[in-house]
């Protein structure tokens, strides 16, 4: 026993190497921390001059930033909402199609259909809605104002050209189902089996199973796709900037007239390219708002999420 | 528990196999005591066999010896183990190069699937940053897998994957591969356990053949394995869930199975236990 | 008494009436899916041609030009957000996966899921108020834009990755480990081989994500009718943002910028297709050498 039985440590070149590894994963680490914490703390310095701008130095000579920025959140809000209120049932069926009513031969390919409306970038669904689907919609919305005038949703003089809000939610939806569906899609495939034998061994017909096994079971999916749903449709900008045509300070419920609610994402793309100076701030501030906003709706998402032990 | 010394000086082999003293082990998992104060001293040139019932820490043991129980999340470990007098577990010590003095076969045979034959053998020099020319790296393939009974069967196909083997022939694969990096001690954790009978009578001839360069630790849950291949045994006991393991005896395999010192054993490797 | 083997027929009305009523939706939800691609084909066709390829839109207006220009913008930021992103975010899923405990990678985790759900227009602001601190105000580069989109991306990288580092097998690190390893040699040796497929799927579809993204590259890529091969330099237009600006600044000739936007959606929609049809083969493809078969 007159050598050590082994070199207890690494050649030199080898420590350094796994030195340096560590040291460029951890930096890499350590670097989308402080980027990310920066784009916090970043907009919040750029947007401040614009929260207590005047009235002289703010776009559409607004009276301060709040008298601005309340329409558009509203506006913001009230489309999501509406978008996930579309999107949601139809998301649910689509979802139910694919996992329970398909043949399997085609289920996957048709998931895969429902996916691709997903990658379709939102400036294609801004000219669509735009061009294809808002003149298609006018007559309908002018056969709801005759008709369904006196119903607050479709008060007031119908929109000849179809760029309404309800267009724009419309577009939203579609935009959006496919998020919904496909975390309905993972929850509904995810069952467990035997209470799906237990409705089928009590003589259940395939709805009563839906009904009694599945459904329960993905309630908490299909509200945490839902939540993942409105924080997308809070953050959209192409579709409604270039389907909607909105009118300044609006707060309004109708869905029909050709004076809409501008959303703040829409404004910001529309108003950017000419702003200048505390514009520029007020716009910033916006955004940090629109921030704030679309995590407070993700960070329940997740609670949902967990509270409901799905994935994500 | 007193074991008798055998001078290194009496093994004239290449390889330079070594004591290892294990003292005063405890392992643990997160706030779970796993192991509780083991001390036991494993021979050179010798096939000791850790048995014992399911949960009394045999494989825990056997992965704090080459420090691979610490690679498992909040694992903890107290005591040292000694290879020829140098602690393992010192402060000095990179865990990476015990693992290249004590090498491991796992339960299931985990050849790299995506590589050849060839590079599964060369796989652990690759890893250890070792330059291997081609004719060396040949050589050392060829003897690698002779020494792990695997040559004849697979020398004409060295460039196919490794996942077209047999299970028995992965598990010698993963054999050669650990013999390609030359250690001085090789531990096996159940190594037949997902093999079937005539690829286990293989490898168990293969673990005798292998004493003559290494020093050899199995855990093993089947009794007539332990009996046929070690020199040595070793049996742990835990007194129910939760509990950490305890080594109740440790000696020569013949007198563990003729006449063991503790009732315990006596039970066990009769068969009067779980 | 004879037994029936027949549900009552309140029951079966049920059943029936709810499969039509979740067949309807899935055509419904198909409905504007072809008439999308219907339009957009049918309209895009009219100036799908060699000068619509070939030439920008300099000097242009009304009739003819095309959009080299930006297609040629699109490729460049896409490549500097993928040079940028990829690196980044496979460095931190590596530190997350093998190397992190502790507190950071906690924090990471959170900033990433915020990050995802980062509004595309805000990640624009914070790069323009990046910009006018560094190069005065009014200033417009393709790399400005790639950062942007790089703040959209590298979060899409790092959970996408992450997850594929996480399916290699205990098994396999194990043997690595055993053979006296060095946690990088492992990383670069077998593991990133091993979820390379994986997350080369992931990236394939953050390019997705990115490639359509109109509103960041409005901000601070900006618009341009010529052609600008320097992502430093000063504006640089790109196919979301053609399109926008095509229905955006319409000339006298309202057709013929009307069709321009139309062909301009054609290929924008044949580029994201393409990529992601690219990740599910990839996908589908390797899918098994995901799972090891010792485990």
């Amino acid at each position: 026993m007159t050598t050590l039985a082994f070199t207890s440590t690494l050649s030199r070149p080898e420590r350094a190497t796994a030195a340096t590894v560590r040291g460029a994963v951890a930096g890499a680490g350590l670097l989308v921390t402080v980027v990310l914490i920066g784009v916090g703390a970043f907009l919040a310095v750029a947007g401040w001059p614009g929260l207590t701008a005047s009235s002289s130095e703010l776009p559409l000579g607004a009276s301060n930033f709040w008298a601005l920025a309340a329409p558009l959140v509203f506006g913001s809000v009230w489309s999501a909402v509406l978008a996930v209120l579309i999107a949601v049932p139809a998301a649910v069926g689509v979802a139910l199609y694919v996992t329970w009513f398909a043949p399997r031969a085609v289920a996957g390919f048709l998931a895969a259909l429902v996916d691709v409306l997903a990658a379709v970038p939102s400036v294609v669904y801004g000219l669509w809605g735009l061009m294809a689907l808002a003149p298609g919609l006018a007559p309908v919305y002018a056969w709801l104002g005759e008709h369904l005038g006196w119903f607050p949703l479709f008060a007031g003089q119908p929109s000849a050209t179809g760029r309404t809000i309800a267009t724009g939610a419309l577009v939203l939806a579609i935009m959006i189902m496919p998020i919904i569906a496909a975390m309905c899609r993972e929850v509904f495939q995810r069952t467990p089996r035997a209470s799906i034998e237990a409705a089928q061994g009590l003589g259940a017909t395939r709805w009563e199973v839906i009904r009694l096994a599945v459904l329960p079971f993905a309630r908490g999916g299909i509200i945490c796709g839902a939540m993942l749903g409105l924080g997308r449709a809070l953050g959209e900008t192409m579709a409604i900037a270039m389907v909607v045509s909105p009118a300044p300070f609006l707060i309004g419920f109708s869905v029909i007239t050709s004076a809409n609610p501008n959303t703040v994402a829409a404004f910001i793309a529309q108003v950017f390219p000419e702003a200048h100076d505390v514009e520029v701030s007020a716009l910033i501030g916006l955004g940090l708002a629109m921030f704030l906003i679309t995590f407070i709706v993700n960070a329940c998402a997740r609670r949902v999420a967990r509270i409901y032990g799905e994935p994500r | 528990m007193t074991d008798t010394t055998v001078t290194t000086a009496a093994t004239p082999t290449v390889s330079s196999s070594r004591r290892l003293a294990i003292e005063s082990m405890s392992a643990y998992y997160g706030d779970v005591q796993a192991l509780a104060d083991i001390s036991l001293t494993i021979e050179p040139h010798t096939i000791t066999a850790f048995i014992g019932p399911s949960g009394c820490g045999k494989s825990t043991l056997l992965r704090t010896i080459n420090r691979m129980h610490e690679t498992a999340p909040h694992a903890k470990v107290a005591g040292s183990i000694r290879l020829d007098g140098v602690d393992l577990y010192g402060a000095n010590v990179d865990p990476v190069a015990v693992r290249r003095k004590i090498g491991m076969v796992f339960q299931r045979p985990n050849p790299f699937l995506t590589m050849s034959i060839r590079d599964n053998v060369l796989a652990g020099l690759k890893l250890q940053h070792r330059k291997v020319s081609k004719t060396h790296g040949d050589d050392i393939t060829e003897m690698s897998l002779r020494a792990a009974n695997l040559w004849d069967s697979v020398k004409d196909r060295l460039n196919k994957p490794g996942s077209s083997l047999s299970g028995g022939q992965q598990q010698r694969l993963c054999i050669a591969r650990v013999i390609a990096v030359e250690p001085d001690v090789i531990l096996m954790d159940e190594p037949c356990s997902a093999l079937d009978p005539i690829s286990t009578a293989a490898i168990e001839d293969l673990m005798i053949n292998l004493r003559r360069d290494y020093t050899v630790v199995i855990v093993t849950h089947n009794m007539q394995q332990a009996r046929r291949v070690s020199d040595r045994t070793a049996f742990f006991t835990v007194a129910g869930a939760g509990e950490p393991g305890r080594l109740i005896e440790c000696g020569s395999t013949e007198q563990i199975f003729s006449h063991p010192v503790h009732q315990a054993t006596a039970d066990y490797v009769g068969g009067r236990f779980g | 008494m004879s037994t029936s083997y027949r549900v009552d027929w309140r029951r079966r009305l049920t059943d029936r009436s709810m499969t039509v009523v979740v067949t309807g939706c899935f055509v419904a939800a198909m409905v504007p899916l072809v008439w999308l691609l219907g339009t957009v084909v049918t309209k895009g066709l009219a100036r799908f041609d060699w000068t619509f390829f070939t030439s920008s839109m300099r000097g242009i207006v009304g009739d003819g030009g095309g959009a080299l220009h930006a297609i040629w913008g699109t490729v460049l930021i896409t490549a500097a957000t993928v040079a940028i992103s990829v690196p980044i975010g496979v460095a931190t899923a590596i530190y997350l996966t093998e190397y992190g405990s502790g507190w950071l990678p906690r924090l990471i985790r959170f900033l990433v899921q915020v990050l995802t759900g980062l509004p595309s227009i805000v990640a624009g602001l914070f790069i323009y108020a990046l910009v006018v601190i560094l190069a005065g105000p009014g200033a417009r580069s393709g790399v400005a834009g790639a950062l942007a989109l790089s703040l959209l991306m590298t979060p899409v990288v790092i959970t996408s990755a992450e997850q594929m580092l996480r399916l290699v097998p205990t098994s396999v690190r194990e043997a690595a480990i055993g053979l006296g390893a060095a946690k990088h040699a492992i990383v670069a040796t077998i593991i990133l081989p091993h979820a390379a497929s994986g997350i080369l799927a992931g990236v394939m579809l953050g390019v997705c994500r990115i490639i359509g993204e109109t509103a960041p590259l409005l901000l601070v890529a900006g618009f341009t009718d010529a052609m600008n091969s320097s992502i430093f330099d000063s504006r640089m237009a790109t196919l979301p943002v053609y399109i926008y600006s095509q229905w955006q600044n319409k000339g006298a000739d309202l057709a013929a910028y009307d069709n321009r936007a139309w062909t301009a959606a054609l290929v924008l929609i044949g580029l994201v297709l393409i990529f992601n049809l690219t990740s599910r083969l990839i996908t589908h493809r390797f899918a098994p050498a995901a799972q090891g078969v010792g485990d």
